[in-house]
């Protein structure tokens, strides 16, 4: 069976469910409104900023903020494109129908992830000139160092949260199960290691957090994290790697 | 050409399918029978290799199904009528699956004809109802064009045309040369359908062999002798010379008897030795659902009981008599069984003559069932007001399993009763 055929197939299933549709565009929608707010905000407040915090102000990383939300969409959409053929049972005939499971899941992922990547390049430029056009004089360029490494970034950042969302789907099958375990995760566990310094040296080696170096342009004031933006973009990639190995050993040898 | 070998399959302790071999061979239909949990759709999905067998192995054309060049082109299944996803189109849901085979286009509008799908093909899967779900599924089987074919309960939700619409597909598939498996709980569908048939139970095989011969096999087949209403005598004299010629009578419940064990020739020539006229002659074969019955008995893992009701009856007021409930002889025990409404000019719960007995049956020095006085026309068929009393001389010439079954004479033929399904 060629994979061209396993391809075809997949994007007629990812394109022929509104589940698809809603969460890409719920993504884009909000990593790029809440990106404009949020570097409106910074705008306005940078004249009461300390010498310190303007140092450290970085206008391409503040029109992504918006991301931590829309990277949850991004989630739900990984999650959605897996679990779904388990819901539904579909997997049973979709295994039937290629029996080489291993061909099944990387045509699914390639065809999801490139259509993520998409998404995510659009919703990253749109963001990234959006805000920086809110910043007014605060702007960056695309031309200025390390930008456009980091707008690109900030693309293929969505795009991995979006694997990594799959791989852990194909491990738990239940979409219930997988959406408990990714959104806490991300939207909690992995600020609150963050946020407190003893955990903190742990926490920067989560996905979100090592993926999001690299849409870093200007490094902080006191700064030791020890990767830079492709290391920790390499970071987070092992996890995505992880993640697929672990759903491709379990699919490879559970009963379907 | 489907094989299993030894197949296994354990989930933990319990073990779903137990060494079982089989070979499903092409140009027949061949029917997959089993109680509710003996392992039928778990032997479907490791033929698909969907669940890796524990041990043993099952091929289809010598190849493990996983192993099998093009296995979509080669083989087409129906698991699961409602394992689509709801939000899809019916044409999208097939689309995707042709073209993973390489399928065109085309043939996805080609198989919603067969199927009679065209008018929802845009419509999304949710809506549909159980027959169109089953429709779509055998539509997906159908796509490929295959030479093997599965279908799990495939009439299940299906209205009568669609029901004879799979039986007939299931034939001219078969009869294309092509290897059909089809697991289906309508005995009366399968009897229709099938040409093989594959009987598990607790995950074992019980039969496989040609319908005719399980049927033969598992419930005896039998003569219908009927002999003048009008003179009772003349039955029991039959009765007598065909049990001492070693066949086996039972009475019927409409005056007719049972005979097994004599070819038909053999019993006119006993009837005409011993001077007795039939009005009927006829022979029967018992029906598949009462061969499956019988061969299955001991393998029903799920079997209802009795609802008490227990907790939902309404208390009664302090002082209050319970309503006396009418008992019902042998009810929920094995081989308990409705009877049968009561006819028109029967009389349910007492006979004019004699003493009533505890349903109001004679309770002694009655004529026996055989030497019942003429009793009105269309006499009672119901079996509280013919009872256990028998007259002694009439033991003899019963088998053992006669008396459990009530005899009015001169009854009209019973309607109610399973015929020959066939």
């Amino acid at each position: 069976m060629a994979a061209s055929q396993v391809l075809r197939s997949e994007w007629t299933k990812i394109r022929s469910v509104s589940s698809t549709v809603w969460t890409l565009s719920l993504a884009a929608v909000v990593t790029i409104a809440l990106g404009i707010l949020i570097s409106l905000l910074s705008k306005n407040e940078f004249d009461r900023m300390s010498v310190k915090d303007r140092l450290s102000f970085d206008p391409t990383f503040i029109s992504f903020a918006g991301m931590s939300l829309g990277q949850l969409a991004m989630i739900v959409f990984g999650v959605l494109v897996v679990s779904n053929e388990y819901s539904t049972g579909m997997i049973r005939t979709s295994l039937a129908a290629v029996p080489q499971r291993g061909m099944f899941l990387s045509g699914k992922i390639t065809v999801a992830a490139v259509l993520a990547l998409v998404v995510g390049l659009v919703t990253s430029f749109v963001a990234f000139f959006l805000g920086q056009a809110a910043l007014g004089p605060h702007r960056a360029s695309i031309g200025d160092t390390g930008v456009l490494r980091a707008v690109i970034g900030g693309g293929l950042y969505m795009t991995l949260i979006a694997v990594f969302s799959m791989g852990v789907a194909t491990m738990l099958r239940s979409p219930m199960l997988s959406l408990g375990i990714l959104m806490p995760f991300f939207f909690l566990i992995s600020n609150i290691l963050g946020a407190v310094s003893a955990t903190k040296k742990v926490g920067r080696y989560l996905p979100d957090q090592a993926g999001s170096k690299i849409m870093q342009v200007v490094t902080p004031l006191g700064d030791d994290t020890p990767y830079g933006p492709w290391g920790g973009f390499g970071i987070m990639v092992l996890w995505v790697i992880a993640a697929l190995l672990g759903g491709y050993a379990l699919l490879k040898k559970r009963d379907a | 050409m489907i094989e299993a070998v030894g197949l296994t399959k354990r989930y933990g302790a319990k073990t779903a399918v137990y060494n079982l071999s089989f070979q499903v061979r092409p140009g027949a239909v061949t029917g997959f029978l089993g109680p509710n949990g003996s392992g039928k759709s778990t032997t479907m999905r490791m033929i698909l290799g969907l669940d890796n067998p524990t041990s043993g192995h099952v091929t289809i054309g010598g190849f493990p199904y996983r192993k099998l060049p093009n296995a979509p082109r080669q083989v087409g299944a129906l698991l699961d009528a409602k394992a689509v996803h709801g939000g899809r189109h019916a044409r999208n849901h097939l689309l995707c699956l042709a073209q993973l085979s390489g399928i065109p286009a085309r043939r996805v509008d080609e198989v919603l004809g067969v199927v009679g799908l065209q008018d929802v093909a845009r419509k999304r899967s949710k809506g549909f109802s159980l027959g169109m779900g089953q429709r779509l599924g055998i539509a997906a089987a159908l796509l490929g064009d295959p030479q093997v074919l599965l279908f799990d309960e495939p009439v299940n939700g299906l209205d009568p045309e669609g029901i004879l619409w799979v039986r007939n597909l299931m034939k001219s598939l078969a009869a294309e040369g092509r290897t059909v498996f089809v697991s289906s709980h309508l005995m009366s569908e399968m009897a229709l359908t099938a040409d093989h048939l594959i009987v598990i139970g607790r995950g074992q095989l019980l039969a496989d062999m040609n319908i005719k011969d399980f049927i033969s096999h598992n419930s005896a087949d039998f003569a219908r002798v009927r002999t003048p209403d009008t003179e009772p005598q003349q039955r029991e004299k039959l009765t007598a010379a065909l049990t001492e010629a070693g066949g086996q009578v039972l009475p019927e419940q409409d005056g007719a008897l049972r005979v097994t064990g004599l070819p038909l020739p053999r019993i006119s020539d006993l009837a005409h030795s011993a001077d007795v006229r039939l009005w009927e002659l006829s022979p029967h074969q018992a029906s598949l659902e009462e061969a499956y019955m019988r061969m299955t008995q001991g393998a029903v893992d799920y079997r209802s009981t009795i609802d008490q009701k227990a907790g939902l009856q309404q208390e009664l007021p302090p002082g209050a008599v319970p309503q006396p409930q009418m008992p019902v002889a042998g009810q929920g025990q094995p081989g308990w069984y409705a009877p049968p409404p009561p006819q028109q000019g029967g009389q349910p719960f007492s006979m004019p003559q004699g003493q009533p007995g505890p349903y109001g049956a004679p309770a002694g020095g009655a004529p026996g069932p055989y030497g019942a006085p003429s009793a009105p026309a269309g006499a009672d068929a119901n079996p509280y007001a013919q009872s256990a009393p028998q007259a002694p001389a009439q033991a003899p010439a019963q088998p053992p399993a006669a008396p459990a079954v009530p005899v009015a004479p001169a009854a009209a033929p019973d309607l109610t009763k399973p015929e020959d399904a066939r």
